[in-house]
């Protein structure tokens, strides 16, 4: 039987008190969301805080809205509300593609996005999604809000810009008009974490490619990105040998572990494929038809 | 610490470690050992029990995050002698061999027929895709979901 180590559990009932909460306990008190990444590594004793505070009572923190020109997502959203979302499913598919594929049912119904993002697994696929779409995290603490750019929010695996006083509250997407999207990931079976994965959001002018984005999960890529295969494709034709191109740089930018997944040569082959097919379905969709 | 749950309708006052998962709170402390406890690591989707109307997976959940919320189990499903139609179709479709994974898969199954009640079998094989089936290759569990989809009455009780 696996049973976490002994610790103190307090419930948070505003951000306020879980940064007050946060501060009084410092830095061997952690917050605890849908736990779905938080309690197995408990189980495991490979994390041991002294007190737990969970978030999961905050009020209205599980909200996706537009607000403006952005798409607004509470730190506490499921993956489940992020499925069914009919703002993203209208304004970026690659959500709907990339949660489909994130755990099973069960654990979507309860791990949040917020959790998803500070955990900062190599493997997460919505830091890739967030890393595609250039989205922006805001991060509380009690001096006040900061916006962080989430193509720099993992300091390293498993490590964050979020301070041990602090929490994420919010994600931000820029909403770009006529823009299309699209997530791939290959795994080894249903709700497996990804072999690689890859994201990607296009937006043409004039049959051109005038903004692009590529988020890679799982094979190393630093900030979960690829700049120089989105710096290649900008300005140029969706076409094939330049789909295959950027692919071949995104590749090229991955530095994958062997693992029981798989070898370094496979995987970086593999990281290629999906920007490519991910990136094609991208630049149909912003093309209008469907990809 | 003091925790207040409500199971099945019934609330129960019990002092606790934070650190109790809920699977063990239900099958030690209250005696409700329909749960089952597999795997332990959030996979095989046993110890599924719903946590206010949602399916969760009890090993990975606290009991202490359950406090003031209800949670009901697979000892919920049938009601006064009569079986819900989910029990009933697994019985009917022959939906089980050793029943391991059995209580989870009825909790997911009646919530799914909840939000969809004449499920396509697609939609039934990707909402159960959380619950791991050893024995049956789970053919005859989309069929006694499909089964209680046709039969959603429960008085109607085959004898
Ligand atoms: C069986 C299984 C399969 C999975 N498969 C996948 C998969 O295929 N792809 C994938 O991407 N993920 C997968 N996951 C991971 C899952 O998506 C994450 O566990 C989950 O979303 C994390 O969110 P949580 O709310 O459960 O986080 P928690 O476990 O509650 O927290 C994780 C970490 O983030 C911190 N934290 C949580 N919220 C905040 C906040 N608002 N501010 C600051 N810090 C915070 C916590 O302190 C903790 O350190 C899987 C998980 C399981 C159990
Ligand atoms: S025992 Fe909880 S998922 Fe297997
Ligand atoms: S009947 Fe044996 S595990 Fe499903």
């Amino acid at each position: 039987m696996q049973t976490p180590a002994s610790f103190e559990y307090e419930r948070a009932t505003s951000v306020e008190q879980a940064l007050a909460l946060l501060e009084q306990h410092g830095p061997e008190a952690c917050l605890v969301a849908g736990g779905h990444s938080l309690l197995p590594m408990m189980k495991l004793r490979l994390a041991t805080p002294e007190v737990l505070i969970d978030i999961n009572e905050l009020p209205d923190l599980g909200y996706v809205r537009v607000e403006g020109s952005e798409i607004a997502i509470g730190a506490l959203a499921r993956h489940v509300d992020l499925l069914a979302s009919p703002v993203l499913r209208e304004h970026y598919r690659i959500f709907e593609e990339a949660e489909h594929v994130i755990a099973d049912p069960i654990v979507r119904n309860r791990g949040t996005v917020g959790g998803s993002l500070c955990q900062a697994d190599p493997s997460e696929d919505l830091s890739a999604v967030c890393a595609a779409l250039g989205a922006r995290l805001v991060i509380q603490s009690a001096a006040g809000r900061r916006t962080v750019e989430a193509r720099g929010f993992h300091v390293g695996p498993y490590e964050t810009l979020v301070g041990p006083a602090e929490m994420l509250v919010e994600v931000r997407l820029p909403i770009r008009p006529g823009a299309g999207s699209a997530y791939q990931k290959v795994e080894r079976r249903a709700g497996d974490y990804a072999i690689a994965a890859a994201g990607a959001f296009v937006v043409l002018e004039g049959g051109m490619v005038a903004d692009v984005g590529v988020g890679i999960a799982a094979v190393g890529a630093p900030q979960f990105t690829a700049p120089g295969a989105e710096d290649y494709l900008r300005g140029k034709e969706p076409s094939e040998p330049h789909l295959a191109e950027a692919a071949r740089l995104a590749a090229e930018a991955t530095a994958p572990a062997v693992d029981q997944r798989g070898t370094v040569e496979y995987k970086r082959h593999l990281a290629g494929e999906l920007v490519r097919r991910a990136l094609r379905s991208a630049a149909a969709r912003a093309a209008g038809q469907e990809g | 610490m003091q925790v207040t749950v409500t199971v099945n309708g019934e609330e129960h006052t019990s002092e606790v470690e934070p650190r109790l998962l809920l699977v063990h709170y239900l099958r030690d402390h209250l005696g409700l050992t329909g749960t089952h406890w597999g795997c332990d690591t959030t996979n095989c989707g046993a110890c599924t029990v719903w946590l206010d109307g949602v399916p969760v997976k009890s090993c990975t959940v606290l009991t202490a995050m359950a406090s003031g919320h209800e949670v009901r189990t697979v000892e919920s499903l049938e009601v006064d002698g009569v079986l819900d139609p989910v029990q009933q179709g697994f019985m009917q479709e022959h939906g089980l061999q050793c029943g391991f994974c059995t209580p989870g898969m009825m909790m997911t199954a009646r919530r799914l027929l909840d939000d969809v009640p004449d499920p396509s079998e697609q939609q039934i094989r990707e909402g159960i895709s959380g619950n791991l089936c050893r024995c049956t290759g789970y053919e005859n569990i989309v069929r006694a979901v499909r089964w209680a989809a046709e039969h959603p009455a429960t008085e109607e009780a085959p004898a």
